[in-house]
């Protein structure tokens, strides 16, 4: 764990009692049955806007208390851990943009209701099933934009739009338009193709690839929290699980696999409060930062997702167990803002590899 | 009225100033950058007229081992101070001519746990640097098994005699004393065990070097043939042995969880890309040609990045703390993973000639990286081996406990 302000200290431990408390995994799997097509409860939300963390990442004159990315990251990891859905990352992200690069107008407009939880927002940028900021062809003319963006995080209940097209980000509320088609993914929260037909659209002066990065920071967040959940349960019922007469953990093939995991998911933690500190202090290589902290993250979620089921055993495979949920979330986390494969390549070009 | 902090800030500026003096007067600048840290493998060579006086000038100072108590010879500093005086170094180039596990181990247990008369008798010779000693841990039948180890020193009342045999022996062909772990009751094993100091000039004690794999012989095998260790040497009371070896160790540890601490050293500090590069040829984009080999190498930077950011992750949140976090007991095993994958990376590299044993037709850093990579095998297996530390980390810091 970083080394805390009292604040942050006292943010998180806010946080983490009322994921405990209020948002256990069996709320998730409660959400998961019921199927809302806005992928979480509107009421859980309501609370998060209500502890004010809808606006961690906006400008106090906005409503928010721009406590910075690590601080957010605090909050989504704690989230994570329970697989609590909100649109909390997919509207940071957004707000940001709008933060660094909106007019004035757009900043009074949207801001405020981005904090204090009334509209959600979210960033769309690809096109296909793989990320690839490169391969976009949403255009803007005469202020109007045109595109097809593909598995959108929170498209099934943003009210707000930051758009990537050939020349940039642009703003674009619900509306004119604007038309959606829900996709239902096995971690059962919300993505949406959203079509975007001569949109309304205003430039945002802030570089795409800024936002995707505090985006993938935002995920690796969530990822950290999924991986350090896994990893404990499973810990936990290696210590009560017993057969041949003794509690499995006292096995030492089964000692030294959670020793190795554990040892990843420290080294996880570092890359991942690492890129969210470099956003904070805006460090020149952010870039490098995010990918460090996207391909580790996705490894080791992946690995601690994996050996979840595995060291479960038959009941792993159950969906009356919560396992499933965490391999479903992790392998969708794994893919989204680009693989660990993609961010390889991508601290290997920033690297002179 | 100043406040404590402001006090010691202009405490410490004035320490700045006098170390900074100080060592302007007496760091000759033909040493400037010139430590060498293979001694410890190499072996010790004869000091320069420039080592020999820098070497008593800061035995003299204290400041070899500048926080250990001034009336042991030590330089009475407070951490801080010694940062303060590690910054000043390194802004000039200057480096401890003061090491061994004197410093490292030795010295700071016998501060804990010797009695005044021997603390009198050996810090001085450790913080001057005159004294070289050894560890007698390890035997041919105790490795990780330490506590089962079987050099026994009998009691002859005013004297021990010891009998066993000590493997695994650093420096022991150099080495001036030994702080040796021995048994004194065979019928306990871990209170059996007593921390004894013998003099390796002794008559009954004999010394041959261990032969490695990298051609290197900084180990050795100890024998102790009969030899009569007089009874004040024994550190601490019978049966003690244990504890206080288990506490030097932790020193040990400590010391050796630089990770990754030879990557500097191989190819004189060249990026693996550019070697790779250099060897194995670029692509029209400037890449490293081979793909595959391209990718292995950004996953071991991206694991080397990680790493240094837990480094400095734990570090801060030892000093938060007031004691270690979880974060550190990862450090021996991530530090061996990284040094070791880099060698082979290194190796793989330049193919045949990565693999040279001496003589015409390789470069001497070529030869260097052959016995470098050999040598980094032990790195997972000394100061306590992978598989050892992945029992700790599971028993201790993830709380699963072997069957009952």
């Amino acid at each position: 764990m970083a080394v805390l302000s009292e604040e942050q200290t006292m943010l998180r431990d806010m946080v983490r009692e009322w994921a405990d408390n209020e948002s256990p995994v069996t709320a998730f799997r409660k959400m998961r049955n019921a199927g809302p097509a806005e992928g979480f409860d509107r009421d859980a939300w309501g609370k998060l806007a209500e502890m004010g963390l809808a606006g961690i990442v906006i400008p106090e004159e906005f409503g928010g208390s721009d406590f910075g990315y690590l601080s957010l990251g605090l909050v989504l990891e704690q989230l994570g851990r329970n697989l609590a859905a909100s649109p909390l990352a997919a509207s940071a992200a957004a707000a940001s943009a709008i933060v660094l690069g909106g007019s004035n107008a757009a900043k009074a407009q949207y801001l405020p209701q981005i904090a204090s939880g009334a509209l959600v927002a979210t960033l769309a940028v690809d096109e296909g099933p793989v990320h690839d900021p490169a391969g976009i062809a949403t255009t803007v003319t005469g202020g109007r934009l045109t595109g097809s963006k593909a598995f959108v995080a929170e498209g099934d209940s943003a009210g707000l739009f930051v758009v990537a097209a050939t020349d940039g980000l642009y703003l674009v509320a619900d509306g004119e338009g604007v038309t959606r088609r829900s996709r239902q993914m096995a971690d059962s929260r919300s993505h949406a193709d959203v079509m975007f037909d001569q949109a309304p659209a205003e430039k945002l002066d802030v570089a795409a690839q800024a936002i995707i990065d505090r985006a993938t920071a935002a995920v690796c967040a969530e990822m950290l929290g999924l991986a350090t959940q896994a990893f404990e349960t499973t810990n936990d019922y290696l210590k009560t699980r017993v057969q041949f007469g003794q509690p499995l953990a006292s096995f030492q093939a089964l000692q030294h696999r959670m020793a190795k995991l554990f040892t990843e998911i420290e080294l996880m933690r570092s890359a991942v409060e690492g890129a969210l500190e470099a956003i904070d202090s805006g460090r020149s290589d952010v870039d490098q930062a995010v990918s460090l902290a996207k391909a580790i993250a996705s490894d080791t979620a992946k690995l601690a997702s994996r050996e979840m089921i595995q060291l479960h055993g038959g009941i792993g495979m159950t969906d009356e167990h919560d396992a499933g949920f965490y391999i479903k979330r992790s392998a969708v986390l794994e893919a989204m803002w680009g693989n660990a494969a993609y961010h390889r390549e991508r601290f290997a070009r920033l690297n002179g590899y | 009225m100043a406040t404590a902090p402001e006090l010691e800030a202009r405490t410490l500026d004035d320490f700045r100033a006098e170390a900074r003096a100080w060592l302007a007067e007496n760091f000759p600048p033909s040493l400037k950058g010139k430590d060498n840290a293979m001694s410890a493998i190499e072996g010790p060579h004869a000091p320069s007229e420039d080592e020999a006086r820098w070497q008593k000038a800061m035995g003299e100072k204290g400041w070899g081992v500048p926080t250990w108590p001034k009336q042991y010879g030590g330089g009475g500093l407070s951490r801080a101070e010694a940062r303060v005086l590690q910054e000043e170094m390194a802004r000039i180039g200057a480096w401890n001519p003061i090491g061994g596990m004197g410093v490292m181990m030795f010295g700071p247990t016998l501060l804990e746990y010797g009695s005044e008369a021997q603390k009198l008798e050996h810090i001085p010779a450790i913080a001057k640097g005159e004294v070289r000693w050894c560890q007698g841990y390890s035997e041919p039948g105790a490795g990780s098994d330490l506590a089962s180890l079987q050099t026994f020193a009998e009691d002859m009342g005013d004297h021990y005699i010891v009998n066993g045999q000590k493997t695994w022996t650093s420096g022991g062909q150099w080495a001036d004393k030994c702080f040796a772990l021995v048994r004194t009751d065979k019928t306990k094993k871990h209170e059996g065990i007593s921390f004894l100091l013998i003099d390796m000039k002794s008559p009954g004690v004999e010394v041959r070097p261990i032969r490695m794999i990298s051609g290197q012989s900084p180990f050795c095998e100890t024998f102790f043939t009969n030899v009569r260790v007089p009874k004040e040497n024994l550190v601490g009371v019978p049966g003690q042995g244990w504890t206080i070896g288990k506490r030097l160790l932790q020193h040990e540890r400590s010391s050796l969880s630089g990770g990754g601490s030879n990557a500097g050293r191989m190819f004189a500090g060249k990026p693996l890309s550019q070697l790779a590069k250099e060897y194995r040829g670029a692509n029209d984009n400037g890449q490293v040609a081979d793909q595959d080999l391209r990718m292995r190498l950004v996953r071991h930077e991206m694991d080397q990045r990680a790493f240094m950011l837990t480094l400095r992750r734990a570090a801060l949140e030892a000093k938060s703390n007031q004691g270690p976090s979880a974060a550190s007991s990862i450090m021996k095993n991530v530090g061996a993973r990284l040094t070791q994958d880099r060698a082979e990376l290194a190796i793989e590299i330049m193919g045949m000639a990565g693999l040279g044993w001496e003589g015409e037709g390789f470069s001497e850093a070529e030869l260097a990286q052959t016995r470098t990579w050999l040598w980094g095998k032990a790195v997972s297996i000394y100061g306590g081996s992978t598989e050892i530390q992945n029992n700790v980390i599971a028993k201790r810091i993830l709380g699963m406990l072997d069957h009952q």
